[in-house]
């Protein structure tokens, strides 16, 4: 039976061994390279080996713990999802845009590492493996067609004990179970399993590596005679359409996704640790450091959290909420009324707080619950051993929240608890120092520090651009004056909106359902497709080149500078 | 059976040998667009190219004895020829003519990659940290800054101006990393020529030039050119230079796959930095060049 492209069975392509700490093995199935790689974790990753950008392998990649990272622009890659956390060629952009390789299903079990083409067939055991402690063989590569190297296998068996042939190139003969891995269509890797642990590894090792070298060399001399099979001709999926325009700004209106709160705990006084996961125990979604998530309260209101995960971990989120008296009824239903084990409505992370990693110096600022965005940051940068300062300001030290997760890093954390205002003015201004080329520093706090530290930052000479934060709250007048008509293209109706009124009342007046939740362009709900005229962008939202791109706006708080706009409603 | 190449390519002049390097009245043997050709230089210096029949590499031969010759152009110090028609002009390089300059052939280093890959790798700047690392660049500094990128009608080529990059070693005068400036110029389908901001004299910029031997479809090789303005550095010193640099991008480049460049945008995944090679990719589909890339499915 000649091979397909499309075959469903797991075949084992790896053995665990050939995955030692920060390596990437280069494998193949069914004529497809193959990148496979374990993270730190042990999560163990099966791509196809090629990066997405220019086709360079990735089995030639960097393995850094959990990401992969690309020989030939230095592209990061998430251990699981395989999304792209980093370009460095732009520093200051988050990949906003969902790049993710091709990954393959993978096991690890008998000391094997198993893949397969697709995800058509659910990985089950082979028969008769329950009970045993098996112990893998060494493997050996076969230029020869995988069948020729079953029917090989077949007649190792003696004459009155024949051979017990499998579904999926598995052949048994007496005490062993024989994988044939189909390679290409002319090449196989022989795997072989004993049910237990021989009483003398190597010699057994020894004993079935000669019987194997012998085989070998019977099939390949029988191959030479034949002319050699057509190799496989796997296609390279195409990326998406969106991916393949280059400069392109398009603002994804996320998907919703529905997680389940794994775990529920005091991280500090004052501070409630969530940690969120798949219901299914998938994978979540590829993040960025600095990114946040939205989360749709019971309440109906929505609420931003940063992540403050580090590189390739996504098995859960864990964000961090304050547990205020004043809050206006949104952290506080969080903290009062979702139990672990409720489930909740997230959006898939997006970044407003992309961190530049070609810095010769970062200085990250946390005031608070300000600590998680800069968590996640210190974790990706500790990671990847680029330098950087972390200064956690806290009420009290009773108030300083993720302390064991601080305590593991490696870079300089420093905690300063209990300090005065000018005190925490005069600490900021000592560690920033004057500006020096490709510094950064990125400031997470409440609204007062925010001000602070920029303040300090723009007397000692620091450009605006060398200073990064994030606003989860409008806090700028909005200038409500103007009078404009919008145009609904998919409505078919144009309407004036008046000097003091919103885009989004005028639309609500006029009958139509419009999503919003913040209505202070804070949170995104109201996101708007922009077909013609120019905005005049008021929120915090959009970051500034999603600003640039004039094709998107939040319809709460953002009007027209051109006497008319004509949005996708 | 390889495929006949497109009509333009076919007529294009083609370089395949650094002139001075071949012998007089031996025969070298080397392959273009899958046709095996022979070379030899006559008593006067010039080059002679042909079809190969038996021919072996080092064989003694008289060029006088070679009656059915390729049409054959010397140029920027290298050889060029045509198995079809060819143009009556090479693209012009006017800097590689001033009396002052260091012209010089850098070598001939041969790739298991198609052509136009080897073209994009040289139109490339985000590569300098991770694979010309403490040399072209070197992280941090990793960033492509906005650059200009047009396609000149008039003259037919692709044309890259601003591009900036922070550079450790830029030349060897420099002292710590400086921002250097390049401009780019895609000349021929498989040619670019590079003008590069010059420490001796701020008026005027060094010029290095890729000519790309297209040998097959996935393979060729480069040969490089410099036209600098250096009166301390020696011609070994300058050699081994570029050397380096194109033993660097060696590896990455045999392990691009696939090995032909893919002209549908939806193969790979551009970025902004990516800008030039973007343009070089839609010239070469404009043009209806199939040879050494994936034409786009129409």
């Amino acid at each position: 039976m000649p091979l397909s492209l499309s075959d469903p069975n797991w075949y084992p392509i790896a053995s665990s061994e050939d995955l030692p700490f920060r390596h990437v093995y280069q494998g193949q199935l069914l004529g497809r390279e193959l990148a496979v790689w374990r993270a730190d974790d042990g999560n163990v990753n099966v791509w196809e080996n090629r990066c997405l950008h220019r086709g360079v392998r990735l089995s030639i990649g960097i393995n850094e713990g959990q990401e992969l990272k690309c020989q030939y622009h230095g592209w990061r890659y998430a251990n699981q999802s395989a999304g792209c956390t980093y370009i460095p060629a732009h520093p200051a952009d988050a990949p906003a845009r969902r790049i993710e390789n091709r990954k393959y299903p993978i096991r690890e079990a008998f000391g094997l590492i198993w893949s397969a083409a697709n995800d058509d067939q659910a990985y089950a055991p082979f028969p008769g493996s329950d009970g045993h402690d098996w112990f893998a063989l060494r493997p050996m590569p076969v230029n020869a067609t995988p069948e020729d190297v079953v029917a090989g296998l077949a007649r190792l068996a003696p004459d009155d004990e024949p051979a017990d042939l499998l579904p999926a190139l598995v052949v048994r003969v007496g005490g062993v179970t024989w994988f044939v891995q189909p390679v290409d269509a002319g090449r196989a890797v022989i795997r072989g399993l004993l049910p237990e642990k021989p009483a003398d590894e190597l010699a057994t090792l020894r004993h079935y590596n000669e019987l194997l070298t012998k085989l070998r060399d019977r099939l390949e001399r029988a191959a030479a005679r034949k002319p050699a099979p057509e190799p496989l001709q796997p296609v390279f999926e195409k990326v998406s359409a969106d991916l393949s325009t280059m400069p392109d700004i398009a603002v994804p209106r996320g998907n919703t996704l529905t997680v389940v709160v794994k775990r529920k705990w005091q991280s500090a006084d004052g501070v409630i640790g969530f940690e969120l996961a798949d219901r299914d125990g998938k994978h979540l979604p590829t993040f960025q450091p600095g990114a946040h998530i939205d989360v749709h309260l019971p309440n109906g209101l929505v609420r931003q959290y940063s992540l403050t995960n580090g590189p390739g971990d996504l098995s859960r989120y864990v964000i961090g909420v304050k547990a205020e008296s004043a809050s206006k009824g949104g952290s506080k239903v969080l903290v009062e009324t979702v139990r672990e084990g409720d489930l909740l409505q997230i959006s898939e992370p997006r970044n407003n707080f992309p961190l530049r990693r070609d810095a010769t110096r970062t200085v990250l600022i946390a005031g608070g619950i300000g600590i998680t965005p800069l968590l996640s940051m210190a974790r990706f940068l500790d990671k990847s051993s680029l330098p950087y300062e972390l200064h956690y300001f806290t009420r009290n030290d009773e108030s300083a929240a993720f302390s064991s997760e601080l305590g593991v890093l490696h870079g300089h954390v420093e905690r300063h608890a209990g300090l005065a205002r000018d005190a925490i003015r005069a600490k900021v201004a000592a560690v920033m120092g004057p500006y020096q080329f490709a510094n950064h520093v990125y400031i997470c706090g409440p609204g007062a520090m925010l001000e602070m530290v920029q303040q300090v930052a723009a007397d000692l000479g620091w450009p605006d651009e060398a200073v990064h934060f994030e606003y989860f709250q409008n806090d700028k007048v909005i200038d409500s004056s103007s009078a404009f008509d919008v145009e609904l293209a998919r409505s078919a109706m144009t309407l004036h909106v008046p000097a003091g009124k919103t885009i989004l009342e005028t639309m609500r007046e006029a009958g139509l359902t419009v999503p919003s939740s913040c209505e202070q362009g804070a949170c995104g709900t109201c996101l708007t497709t922009v077909m013609e005229g120019e905005v005049d962008h008021q929120d915090v939202y959009l970051n500034k080149t999603e600003k640039a791109s004039n094709t998107c706006m939040m319809t709460c708080v953002s009007r027209a500078k051109s006497d008319r706009l004509v949005l996708d409603i | 059976m390889p495929q006949a190449p497109d009509p333009i390519t076919r007529n294009l002049w083609h370089v395949v040998a650094a002139t001075d390097e071949l012998p007089i009245g031996l025969v070298e043997t080397t392959l273009l667009l899958d046709t095996r050709l022979a070379l030899t230089r006559g008593s006067d210096g010039e080059p002679v190219v042909w079809l190969r029949t038996d021919e072996e590499n080092g064989d003694e031969i008289d060029a006088d004895s070679v009656l059915e010759r390729l049409p054959v152009r010397t140029a920027y110090g290298y050889t060029w020829t045509c198995l079809g028609t060819p143009d009556a002009e090479l693209f012009p390089i006017p800097e590689f003519a001033e009396p002052d300059r260091v012209n010089m052939s850098c070598g001939s280093i041969g790739i298991h990659v198609s052509a136009p890959r080897a073209v994009e790798n040289f139109l490339d700047m985000g590569h300098f940290p991770y694979v010309h690392t403490d040399i072209l660049g070197s992280e941090p500094h990793t960033e492509v800054k906005e650059y200009d990128v047009e396609v000149s009608e008039e003259r037919d080529e692709v044309l890259a101006t601003k591009c900036r990059f922070i550079q450790p070693m830029a030349a060897k005068s420099a002292v710590g990393a400086m921002e250097v400036e390049y401009v780019y110029r895609v000349p021929h389908p498989f040619c670019s020529v590079l003008y590069k901001s010059c420490p001796e004299d701020e008026t005027r910029r060094d010029v290095i030039g890729i000519f790309l031997q297209p040998m097959t479809e996935e393979r060729c090789r480069a040969h490089l050119l410099q036209s600098m303005i250096d009166s301390t550095s020696t011609i070994t010193d300058l050699r081994r230079f570029q050397q380096t640099i194109f033993g660097q991008d060696k590896p990455i480049l045999e392990n691009q796959y696939p090995k032909k460049l893919p002209l549908d945008p939806r193969s790979e995944t551009p970025i902004r930095a990516d800008k030039s090679a973007i343009a070089y990719r839609r010239w070469l589909s404009q043009k209806g060049i199939t040879y050494g890339v994936i034409p786009q499915a129409s």
